[in-house]
């Protein structure tokens, strides 16, 4: 098909021709079109469904308010739905769909909805849906998911890539119109740092659209020279494609530039779009303003459009929506689109002006105190019916009509705070409200200054005044000469001739039968008609219906327009897609990972990882011809418990404490005393919460008198430190104790077994033996000459130290320890083997420290010193948490070796019921023991102090596992701790 | 959202860790009794409008603030260390 609407001028490159399809059929277009202009230029004008009643529809607006034109561009897996062609920037080889009909746009059976539209009135929903409630789920919804929506997913994943990025500004200039012109170039001549945002391809806004003249050029010559004069400018930064959707605090706008998305495929190493957030100390919303239409019988033909759209295809885009157009208004700007239209030589066959008197149209047809009342035409607009001043009716043949019912300011962002607009009568529209972001003020026609005149002026005013607050000194210029006119706007909002319907928000197919019906049953406040009739929920938020729905209301009330009041608009501006609010959030991005000191070491071993918090750590390491997980965790537990094994635990955090009152400071944050401690020992401490529950436990060695050295889980390294913080910047800061966290600074590596002290007296300068380091002995060595730290603590319960070095030399270590370790058979074990040496040894880990148990039930009770104030010493002498049968830490075994126990089980005795009030408590942790030769786990049992050798059951409703347990000690391994201090 | 940190300027809000009320900074004494320690620990206001509340500027300088905010107009009035108000060494 050629072009065959296409008209002279406009801002397109007629020197290039891109080809696109459109269901199929291929078509031609220019640089420079939209996708639904170059549909308009090939004579399309039927480009989607309606959302309830199917019912047929094209372009109304040539903007990002479209409620309409929704379509699907690409195939494949860049395939996206309900995007709006009238702002979908045309490429060659642009591929493009309709959807929400089948089978096919020009015949949709669904269709058949629009039939039945005395059903699907306003309620619908609530009204039909009611009952049983358990049809919602497996009725109702899935038939209304399928008849309803849009456009479908691929349900592939996104190709592309999304970027998050971060700017600051001294004014933020939303819109490039010539408010927004005006503010930039003001702030920006006076060295402001600016950021000039427009959701257009072209800066300029109405100028591109319009035949006025500034100065003595043309609008959009003009746009272009100020647009060329910031773009010179450092201080300034130019931003199109790009959409400011919403408004946040202090200052904060969030925007979404399409970075890519008027190409077939990003540029490599390009995102398709990237979701800015923009730090701004001052704000000028100029987004300008959007035409609303009036109601009238069969307004949603396609080829019904706003007259501004009408004119801004011609002028723009060089494109007559239909080869015979007509206008309907009841303002001066509609006008305007009849004359544009008249001097680009299209055939202008009427206009209908509502109002009375004033100047005729020179050489059209203008019909003053008339209305039309009817429009024609199966899948588009082929004529209307025109009641006239006179009272008589006449057909007008036309394939478009342009509709203006007025101009409503774009206020949305100003209300993104709440702020309710507010009514100015001589426009006859909303405009900002006060109490919007305190950073932001609204010029040109967003703030109801509807001129050109009016914006420039305005642009300047709030650029002046934003400086001045700023400090930043500026001097208004001369402005340029520029068209003043009154809109001379006499409100009409629907036509109340004809019994069929007449279309508020064509979205979400709502009509003034819609709204009439929400009034008789007394769905009245504005917010109340919103949601009965989804009026303005749709994906365009309403922005060409809502005053009109609204003004309808308050005609059925017979209350003014500000006393009906207005719904406000809530983020985003305009729809943002899903990967722009991941960006790079997603797979293994989501969330970074740690890697340990030895990660390269064990990946050359085919170490298997696991993540534990924000670490990868080793969870085995599988020999050559182990099959299963277990073969590997059995050898690793049982030679180190033969020889030696080494494992890494430089994920455990680690805080550097130091001060003259450090000793003291530990005395108030764990529950036992570490005053007392000598220099060069280590101890177990445990921490509470100030509401007496265990939080977190680890070893401190003091490394000097005045100098201690914290370790704590893996899980709490960051929750730990936040909190000492805390308790010595706000409990005692008059305490001297000063924190550094030390977690990244060391690789630490746990050396356990039998041989351990052999293997580290060989990479160890000093003397370690028993007397010289002995248990719990604590100090700072030298490894071949090279500074590291030396504990001897003990998870697994065998002769064990644990040595650090500073972090760049984890590497090397661990190799070391490996080669140094030939000798004795020593093993690399991960987490799995520490997991089941510390459960054999009874040590309480996450299973146990889960924020609910007290030390009185980890069998600690006695750590809990009475004797001095710490965090949680109070509270955890609490009558209800220290009674005789509460929960206490014990061992479990299965009466037979070979049974099966797992964790979370519930403990219950022998014959009674399975039932809740049987429960005596839970299994914790479980693992298989190699050197026990059978399952065991640790657990939380009620008064299990008293139950050491009683026969219960494991049940665990998940796994159907009832198995019979004996209660032991949790000390399955060495309880007397010989091994240790070997 | 943006906190003034005495040290750092104006940061962005998920640079904070949110704790509570300032409240929390008035530990009763170890022998105050089972209500002012429940009070202390469990009971807190939930005003609309002005409020001081504590904030650690995790990814920042490690200081614990004390903020004056608005919860209805989000307005934030000023931050302070807690270490500095309390006359310790920070």
């Amino acid at each position: 098909m050629s072009q065959s609407n296409r008209i002279a001028g406009g801002q397109i490159d007629r020197s290039q021709t891109f080809r696109f399809t459109f269901d199929g059929q291929a078509y031609a277009g220019h640089p420079g079109d939209t996708l639904a202009s170059a549909l308009l230029a090939n004579g399309v004008r039927l480009m989607g469904r309606s959302f309830k009643y199917h019912r047929p529809r094209g372009p109304i607006s040539a903007g990002s308010e479209e409620p309409n034109a929704l379509v699907q561009l690409r195939s494949g897996a860049r395939q996206e739905p309900n995007t709006r062609a009238t702002v979908a920037e045309l490429f060659d080889g642009l591929e493009a769909t309709s959807q929400n009909a089948w089978p096919s746009l020009k015949f949709d059976a669904m269709a058949i909805n629009d039939k039945l539209n005395t059903f699907f009135t306003a309620g619908f929903y609530y009204k039909t849906f009611m009952w049983p409630a358990a049809f919602w789920e497996k009725v109702y919804e899935p038939i209304i998911r399928r008849a309803a929506g849009l456009g479908a997913l691929t349900k592939a994943e996104d190709p592309d890539e999304y970027d998050k990025g971060f700017a600051h500004c001294d004014l933020l200039v939303i819109g490039a119109g010539p408010a927004g012109l005006m503010a930039a170039l003001t702030a920006g001549r006076a060295g402001a740092r600016v950021i000039l945002a427009d959701e257009d391809f072209r800066m300029g806004g109405r100028l591109n659209a319009e035949t006025f003249e500034i100065g003595a050029m043309a609008g959009a010559d003009w746009a272009a020279g100020i647009v060329a004069e910031l773009a010179a400018l450092p201080n300034v930064r130019l931003m199109n494609r790009t959409t400011i959707v919403g408004a946040f605090d202090h200052g904060i706008y969030g925007a979404v530039e399409r970075v890519s998305d008027h190409l077939a495929v990003p540029a490599a190493g390009k995102p398709r779009q990237t979701l800015w957030r923009i730090y701004s100390r001052r704000a000028i919303l100029a987004g300008g303003a959007t035409e609303r239409p009036i109601a009238f019988e069969n307004n949603d033909r396609p080829g019904v459009m706003l007259a501004g759209a009408l004119r801004a295809y011609a002028n723009r885009w060089g494109v007559a929506a239909g080869d015979r157009v007509a206008v309907f208004t009841n303002n001066d700007d509609g006008l305007r689109t009849a004359r544009d239209l008249q001097a680009k030589g299209v055939n202008v066959a009427a206009v209908i002006d509502s109002r009375q008197g004033g100047d005729l149209l020179p050489g059209i047809r203008h019909l003053q105190g008339a209305q039309v009342v009817d429009s024609a035409g199966r899948l588009g607009l082929a004529s209307v019916t025109v009641r006239l001043a006179n009272g008589r009716t006449d057909t007008i043949a036309c394939t478009a009509l342009g509709v203006s019912g007025g101009w409503n300011p774009n206020v949305n962002i100003t209300s993104h705070h709440r702020s309710r607009p507010e009514w100015r009568e001589e426009i006859a529209a909303f405009v900002p409200g006060a109490g919007g972001p305190a950073n932001l003020a609204a010029a040109g026609a967003a703030g109801g200054d509807l001129s050109t005149h009016g914006a420039l002026a305005s642009g300047q005013a709030q650029a002046l005044a934003a400086l001045e607050s700023l400090g930043i000194s500026a001097k208004a210029s001369d402005l340029p000469q520029a068209e003043d006119a009154p809109i001379a706007i006499s409100p009409l909002w629907f036509v109340h001739e004809g019994k069929g319907r007449a279309w508020i928000d064509p979205q979400n197919d709502v009509t003034v039968k819609d709204v009439k019906l929400a009034h008789k049953e007394n769905f009245t406040s504005v917010e109340h008609l919103k949601r009965y009739t989804t009026l303005g929920m749709a994906t365009d938020q309403g922005k060409t219906g809502n005053v009109l729905g609204l003004a309808v209301m308050a005609e059925l009330t017979g209350q003014s327009i500000p006393a009906t009041g207005t719904t406000i608009y809530r983020p985003p501006y305009t729809p943002v897609a899903m990967g722009t609010l991941a960006g790079r959030s997603r797979g293994k991005e989501f969330k970074p990972f740690r890697l340990t000191p030895s990660h390269k070491w064990a990946s050359e071993q085919g170490a298997v990882f696991v993540e534990v918090g924000n670490w990868l750590r080793t969870q085995w390491v599988p020999k050559l011809g182990e099959t299963t997980w277990r073969e590997s965790v059995d050898r690793e537990v049982l030679a180190t418990r033969k020889s030696v094994g080494i494992c890494d635990v430089t994920t455990l955090g680690k805080i550097d404490i130091q001060g003259t009152d450090a000793g003291a400071f530990l005395d108030r944050v764990y529950c036992n005393t570490f005053s007392t401690l000598a220099v060069g020992k280590c101890r177990y401490g445990l921490m509470l919460r100030e509401d007496g529950m265990v939080f977190d436990d680890g070893t401190t060695a003091r490394m000097g008198q005045n100098e201690f050295v914290m370790t704590t889980t893996t899980a709490n390294a960051v929750t730990v430190f936040r909190h000492l913080e805390y308790c010595r910047q706000c409990l005692w800061p008059d305490m001297d104790v000063q924190l550094i966290s030390t977690t990244e600074a060391w690789a630490q590596y746990s050396v356990a077994g039998p041989n351990a002290r052999k293997l580290l007296q060989k990479l160890v300068d000093q003397d370690i033996s028993d007397a010289a380091f002995p248990y719990m002995g604590a100090g700072n060595i030298t490894i071949q000459g090279q500074r590291g730290r030396l504990f001897r603590i003990s998870f697994s319960g065998e002769l064990a130290y644990e040595i650090a070095v500073p972090t760049r030399y984890g590497d090397a270590l661990i190799r070391k320890l490996v080669e140094a370790g030939k000798e004795f058979d020593a093993v690399v074990y991960g987490t799995e083997a520490l997991g089941v040496m510390r459960i054999e040894k009874g040590h309480v880990a996450g299973g146990e420290l889960n924020g609910q148990s007290t030390a009185l039930n980890m069998g600690l009770g006695k750590m809990v010193s009475k004797k001095k104030d710490a965090i949680g010493m109070v509270l955890s002498s609490r009558e209800g948490m220290n009674q005789p049968g509460g929960y206490r830490l014990v061992g479990v075994k299965p009466v037979d070796p070979k049974g099966s126990i797992s964790a979370g089980s519930h403990f219950m005795e022998i014959g009674a019921p399975v039932e809740l009030a049987s429960d005596g408590g839970w299994l914790t942790a479980k693992v298989y023991s190699p050197h026990l030769g059978c399952d065991i786990a640790l657990g939380y049992l009620k008064a299990g102090d008293q139950k050491i050798g009683r026969k219960m059951r494991a049940v665990n409703f998940l796994t159907k596992t009832d198995t019979e347990v004996e209660i032991v000690s949790p000390h399955f391994f060495d309880p007397e701790g010989e091994r240790l201090r070997g | 959202m943006r906190i003034p940190c005495p040290l750092c300027g104006p940061r962005d809000r998920r640079e904070f860790t949110y704790y509570g009320s300032d409240d929390y900074l008035n530990r009763p004494a170890p022998d105050a009794g089972a209500g002012p320690w429940d009070d202390h620990l469990h009971l807190r206001a939930n005003p609309a409008g002005e409020t001081h509340d504590l904030w650690y500027h995790e990814a920042g300088c490690a200081q614990w603030l004390r903020v004056h905010r608005n919860t209805v107009s989000h307005e934030i009035y000023g931050a302070a260390l807690v270490a500095g108000l309390k006359g310790g060494a920070q």
